[in-house]
């Protein structure tokens, strides 16, 4: 199990240390690294120091995240310029670190926002407090910060009641350890955001090489006590297993449905359920989550078409035309358009006249840059550049990178529709229908590129 | 909040103004004082002199500060254990204190605190929290007992601890038991032997249970113990697999990766003709894909899986290449891994996309990514034949880019693909021959030099390129070095006119200038060879090669199925097993795959296999290996990237191969040897493969080659040997001598070969053995290593015997003494094997077994199936009973078996398999 977890700051040095198991310090340093240390744990520093040199200090490229030196492994995760280290001589699970390196940065970002080395000087009583309740002897424990706050608070510790207690002691080692009791709104609501990236690589000709769509389902619940809810959305499974009993909803409602490749739930939903009946049903952590991922390949819409047309005149010139045409709903507005189009090395100079937006040249970044503000479906629009060359006597030929877009869309590419997301709660006095329920779609482009 | 001001403290005295501050008596100055304190401790100062004031601030109700002074004693405890002692009163108290929050936190710190007085004053503590009312209590109890383990093992054996975390696994509080399984399996690892994780239909049900409960990290540790387990049938496992499979949706990537494990691993028991061993392989793809879009890290993780997953089981993935294009944002080692598997999953239907994809990435910056894509590139030429053509015109493409990195790899898998594709691509030897002058480094020289001494006919100034080389000889480093004198050699042969001044020069310098033994020795063999048999030479030198295979770094299966085991652990990624990178005796228990039960298709896993076919299929297997020695005559660039650890026996394997016909039939696939006049081969050292070029060479020149053949009758044990004489000179005065061995097996007669041996004539010998010779254990158990001697040289080979040659006569034991046996040896020493593919009945099973001295004590006939409980005495005094059942509708025998010593059980399973099959 993980024997040690050490922060770094982006100097190598230690912000905090703790040590869960002796046999993490052996660890002997390369005779040419002289390190001088003045501390009472050499043993432990040693460690420390090895991934420091060996890691942090290192002149090249990270290679791998997991670092073996003289028979311990380091296993790091970077997050802006901070080195979470953790550190092992055994055969652990090296999937389970790094899920909790990663978690451990989600429960310091709930407490004190943004992970730098001033919040982390900051907060190091708490952090120290933390790691001693999430990891225990290097076996993860409950981690979920809506559990964690309810005693690790850093207000100092009000004298619990006996009930309180237990009630602490319940949740943190209950079935359901990622929401507390008794939590009460006045009004209840909840909100889903269906967040998707759809990426897409198509030939000149038009042509669909690969589409694929990555999804999430965000969910912010206000909700009193411990409500039960049922997500219900339009998956193709589901639609045609009830669309058995009543034959003309599956003509109808078998084309609204689609195909999800493969999905992952977040800890609170039921999966034998989910395995035998696919239904989605859970009991939600308070406030905001990541109640599902999904991936789909199959009946992509995708928002924008390019149709580049690209001519070479002589050896100094480049035309380039290049349409892109919006294929939704005109009363729905795409955002935040952006064409990059990219220009052989030995451009010299590039005239651009564009419809719509603005568009520009940049040297740096070897491509011009064609931005729209909005853009509403079933429209098209253009931009037309003259590409000047300098003459080179490289006989290589440009390998024309393809043309790649940016763009944000209020709908769901891959077609996903909510059904429903039904709550109940029986112990307290609120219904479904008393629920104030928020849904908001979101689309934006992936790796979305056209060859040209 | 700003703690961040604890850290900058740092004037002199400043210790002294801590004491005080930590003796005050202002509550918030206490405070305040111990998380400097705590903060220097951090950054790496000593403040172990303020251990008597902090441990005075532990009496105290404000759990924070509780916490803080906790963590100080953690890290000074153990340089200060006197002082330490003076805790123990607050810990004990705080184990009985009403809120369950201190209880835990006091059982969790002591743990920690390895100083051995204060682990005595832990047990009546830790007994009482293991019983706590409140689960939070318990399940740090849970822990703590591991933790305690690892400080005093004999005092928690002692204390009965381990029976008490046994009973925790029955615990209502799923977090309970998940810690109890991570508790246990960790205490298991260090006792290999125990059966501590008594782990049976109903405790896996239990775990099963507790699986749909807990927090994500218990079901991780659920899992992982549930990996371990080893289901009765493929029904069982059909049963764990169906309740394990909705965990591939969970968020966590752990989770999923440790239920494939599982899936992984109970899938070598399900008969590939259920249905349901196909839905499951339908089930696997879609959360491995899934992975990929985790964490950088996490993603990496995966991929070294999956690599495993596709050597092991390829129609999982075989449809998802895509998925493993490399993104351009995506992280080096995720890139690098995604390659691999790209190219392990390509085939012909894929081909064409994966070729554009490999292109454009030989064109990125990272060094290393471009080499290995080039790289690939030739391995999808060699690996799907449709391409080669279109491999090669891309590689030409690249060549001309005349970056010196991407140049160098495409000569050297250019070179692969020569040999792949015989007389199909010179065309490009003249492209390839421009780039001579930028190639710097070894292997690529070497590659170019193979080339253009391979095809020396065909290029018209190659003896001037190979000259050019000539002049810097002796600043080449060996590879290459070895690579012109063999270059040299072959152009020579073929063009002897032109280049007689050239040959002298190299074999010159490579014999009288060099102190290399390899690169001297080599030298004279050719000098001699060239200079007595020109006709001879040419066919050494000349000599077909054997052509290279497809796969050239797959994993050793063995190894690979252990792998398989570890799926999610740093084993996984490593690709080596955990032994090779821990300590101490965790890990070094070697897992491997179930054997596949219910279904009459042959077993794949290792340890069910006998050893005869294991032995055909590993050359097979590992090509790289077997290539190396087969081919070294022409070739001395090693294997691209193979995989050594491990390998040594496939060595082996690869030295039967290069011997040809005069050892291809060894009886029972036992056998080994390596002649060679020239060889200082020590006994039972294994070939290094450096030697192995000496013995292909002097394969043609003269050798005698040795072969055993397993005697056919019992009663007196005797050796069969046909020694065959490949030397041009007469052979005599043979003597042998074994090496100790597990059985003593000795000759009991001195080597009697009558007339010297002329060349090309063979002779049979029987030579008969006794049991008397001196007693060392071999690995395996019934390897023998032999020395054959004449006046020429000294031959050493080995071979492996099958067993029953030392069942002995009176080896009937009586009825009451075998059930009183029975009962005395131990469980653990049973093993099980099945003996597939026999069709006898159980009477002429019996007689059978009767002609090799296992003799049947009882026949019993219970619910159809006939048992026969069997008795048998090797030479030097073990005794092996058995219980063989065998069901008439069945032609699979279940066959157990029970000795004190449980290690030759295996050999003879493998002397049953052989007699019954016979």
């Amino acid at each position: 199990m993980i024997g040690g977890l050490f922060i770094y700051n982006h100097k190598g040095e230690v912000l905090i240390s703790r040590v869960y198991r002796d046999d993490i310090g052996a660890v002997q340093l390369p005779v040419s690294v002289h390190v001088v240390v003045t501390s009472l744990w050499p043993c432990r520093r040693n460690a420390v120091d090895a991934f420091r040199v060996n890691v942090i200090h290192a002149r090249q490229q990270v290679r791998s995240p997991v670092t073996n030196i003289a028979r311990t492994s380091f296993f790091h995760v970077k997050r802006s310029n901070i080195w979470l280290a953790a550190v092992t001589k055994q055969n652990v699970n090296a999937a389970m670190v790094f899920e909790f390196l990663y978690k451990m940065c989600d429960v310091m970002t709930a407490y004190f926002g943004k992970i730098s080395e001033e919040n982390i000087k900051n907060n190091f009583v708490l952090i120290y407090e933390l790691l001693d309740e999430i990891l225990d002897f290097g076996y993860p424990q409950n981690s979920e910060t809506g559990a964690l706050k309810t005693f690790i608070t850093q207000q100092g510790i009000k004298s619990q009641t006996k009930e309180e207690q237990s009630q602490i002691t319940s949740q943190v080692t209950g079935q359901i350890g990622w929401r507390r009791e008794g939590i009460k709104y006045r009004r209840n609501e909840l909100f889903l955001d269906v967040l998707e990236s759809v990426n897409l690589l198509m030939s000149p000709q038009g042509q669909v090489l690969s589409a694929h769509v990555s999804g999430r389902v965000v969910m912010k619940s206000y909700l009193s006590g411990m409500p039960e809810c049922k997500f219900g959305m339009n998956d193709k499974i589901v639609i045609e297993k009830q669309g058995k009993g009543t034959a003309d909803e599956t003509g109808k409602s078998g084309k609204q449905s689609i195909a999800i490749d493969d999905c992952t739930f977040h800890q609170c939903v039921r999966l034998s359920k989910f395995d035998s009946e696919r239904s989605i049903s859970f009991i939600p952590p308070d406030g905001e989550f990541e109640l599902m991922r999904y991936r789909t390949t199959k009946d992509i819409i995708l928002p924008f078409r390019v149709i580049p047309l690209v001519r070479e005149v002589g050896r100094t010139k480049l035309e380039v035309k290049v349409v892109i045409k919006s294929n939704f709903k005109p009363s729905l507005l795409a955002q935040k358009i952006e064409v990059r189009i990219p220009t052989p090395l030995n451009t010299s100079g590039v005239q651009v006249i564009c419809m719509k937006g603005k568009a520009k040249y940049k040297a740096s970044e070897n491509a011009i840059v064609w931005k729209i503000k909005r853009m509403a479906g079933m429209k098209e629009s253009q931009i037309s550049a003259e590409i000047e060359l300098l003459p080179t006597n490289d006989k290589k030929k440009w390998a024309r990178p393809p043309i790649s877009m940016n763009f944000e869309v209020p709908f769901a590419p891959s077609g996903l529709k909510v059904r429903y997301l039904k709550v109940f709660e029986p112990k307290l006095n609120y219904s479904d229908h008393d629920v104030i329920k928020w849904v908001r779609y979101i689309g934006r482009s992936g790796i979305y590129e056209t060859r040209c | 909040m700003t703690d961040s001001k604890y850290f900058t403290t740092t004037k002199k005295g400043e210790i002294f103004e801590l004491k005080a501050e930590l003796n005050s008596d202002k509550k918030e100055k206490k405070k305040e004082a111990v998380k400097k304190v705590i903060a220097s401790m951090t950054v790496g100062k000593d403040v172990s002199a303020l251990f008597p004031d902090v441990v005075n601030c532990m009496q105290t109700d404000n759990l924070e500060l509780k916490k803080l002074v906790y963590l100080y004693l953690m890290n000074y405890a153990k340089s200060q254990p006197d002082m330490a002692i003076m805790a123990v009163n607050t810990f004990v108290k705080d184990c009985e204190d009403p809120n369950p929050l201190i209880r835990a936190l006091a059982v969790r710190t002591m743990g920690c605190i390895r100083v051995d007085k204060i682990t005595e004053y832990l047990c009546e503590p830790l007994r009482k929290c293991l019983k706590d009312e409140d689960p939070y209590v318990r399940k740090t109890a849970a822990v703590c007992v591991a933790k305690l383990h690892d400080i005093n093992a004999q005092l928690v054996e002692d204390q009965g601890f381990l029976d008490t975390l046994k009973d925790l696994i029955s615990d209502s509080n799923p977090m309970v038991v998940a810690n109890a399984v991570a508790a246990l399996s960790e205490i298991a690892e260090s006792h290999p032997s125990s059966n501590l994780l008594d782990l049976n239909p109903q405790s896996i049900n239990k775990l099963l249970t507790a699986l749909n409960e807990c927090t994500e990290w218990g079901q991780i540790f659920i899992l992982d113990c549930l990996a371990n387990y080893m289901p009765k049938d493929d029904r069982e496992a059909q049963s764990i697999c169906e309740r394990v499979t909705p965990r591939l949706s969970h968020a966590n990537s752990a989770v999923v990766l440790s239920a494939v494990k599982v899936l992984m691993k109970f899938m070598e028991m399900l008969s590939k003709d259920l249905d349901y061993y196909g839905t499951l392989l339908k089930k696997l793809a879609p959360p491995l894909v899934t992975l990929l879009s985790a964490e950088p890290e996490l993603q990496y993780v995966a991929l070294r899986n999956i690599n495993l997953i596709v050597q092991k089981r390829p129609e999982i993935l075989k449809h998802e290449m895509k998925v493993f294009f490399v993104k351009y944002n995506d992280p080096i080692y995720v890139k690098l891994e995604k390659l691999d598997i790209m190219i392990r999953l390509a085939s012909q239907a894929n081909i064409a996309q994966v070729l554009a994809e490999l292109k454009e990435y030989a064109t990125e910056v990272d060094v290393d990514f471009v080499r290995k894509a080039v790289r690939a590139i030739g391995r999808c030429a060699i690996k799907v034949e449709q391409s080669a053509e279109r491999c090669v015109s891309t590689l030409l493409d690249l060549i001309q880019t005349k970056v010196n990195y991407v140049v160098q790899e495409a000569i050297v898998v250019i070179k692969d693909i020569f040999r792949k594709y015989p007389n199909k691509y010179e065309s490009v030897i003249a492209t390839l021959c421009e780039n001579l002058d930028s190639l710097d480094e070894p292997e690529a020289r070497a590659a170019m030099i193979w080339i253009v001494g391979e095809y020396a006919e065909r290029i018209d100034n190659a003896d001037e390129l190979l000259e050019s080389f000539l002049e810097g000889f002796h600043d080449e480093s060996t590879q290459v070095q070895l690579q012109l004198l063999t270059a040299i050699v072959k152009l020579f042969l073929k063009k002897p006119t032109e280049t007689q001044e050239l040959v002298q020069q190299v074999l010159s310098l490579a014999t009288q200038d060099s102190d290399n033994p390899d690169l001297r020795d080599r030298g004279y063999i050719y000098w001699r060879l060239l200079s007595t048999d020109p006709v001879a030479a040419k066919e050494v030198v000349l000599a077909e090669k054997p052509l290279i295979s497809e796969e050239t770094d797959l994993i050793e299966p063995t190894l690979l199925d252990e792998l398989i085991c570890y799926i999610g652990t740093l084993a996984s990624v490593y690709h080596k097993p955990p032994s090779a990178f821990v300590e101490g005796s965790r890990g070094v228990v070697h897992k491997s795959l179930p054997p596949r039960t219910g279904s009459s298709e042959s077993a794949e896993s290792p340890e069910a296999a006998p050893s005869a076919g294991q032995a055909a299929e590993q050359p097979a297997v590992i090509p790289a290996q077997g290539d190396l020695l087969g081919d070294l005559l022409n070739l001395d660039l090693g294997p691209p990237v193979s995989g050594p650890p491990l390998a040594a026996s496939s060595v082996q394997m690869g030295a039967v191969d290069l011997l040809g016909g005069g050892l291809d039939s060894l009886m029972g696939g036992s056998g080994f040897t390596a002649p060679g006049p020239a060889a200082p081969a020590g006994m039972g050292a294994p070939l290094g493969s450096g030697l192995g070029d000496l013995f292909d060479l002097t394969g043609g020149v003269g050798t005698l080659s040795g072969s055993y053949v397993a005697p056919k009758t019992v009663g007196a044990i005797s050796m069969d040997l046909v020694l065959t004489n490949k030397a041009l000179q007469v052979m005599s005065d043979f003597a042998i001598q074994f090496n100790r061995n597990s059985f003593g097996l000795a000759p009991a007669a001195p080597l009697q070969v009558h007339a010297p041996l002329a060349p090309n004539q063979s002779v049979e010998i029987s030579l008969p053995l006794n049991t008397v010779g001196s007693v060392m254990k071999m690995d395996p158990l019934n390897n023998l290593q032999v020395a054959v001697k004449n006046n020429i040289d000294v031959f050493y080979f080995s071979t492996l015997y099958p067993l029953h040659i030392l069942f002995v006569e009176d080896g009937k034991m009586e009825r009451q003494m075998f059930l009183a046996t029975w009962k005395d040896i131990p469980n653990e020493n049973e093993a099980q094997f099945q003996i597939k593919d026999c069709s006898l009945n159980a009477d002429a099973v019996s007689n059978k077994l009767q002609g090799s001295n296992i003799f049947t004590i009882a026949k019993r006939n219970v619910e159809g199936q006939d048992m026969l409980y069997q008795s048998l005495k090797l030479t030097n005094g073990i005794w092996v009973l058995a219980e063989l059942r065998i069901q008439p509708s069945n032609p699979s025998f279940t066959l157990s078996l029970k000795c004190r010593a449980p290690e030759v059980s295996q050999y003879v399973y493998q002397a049953y398999d052989a007699i019954l099959k016979n």
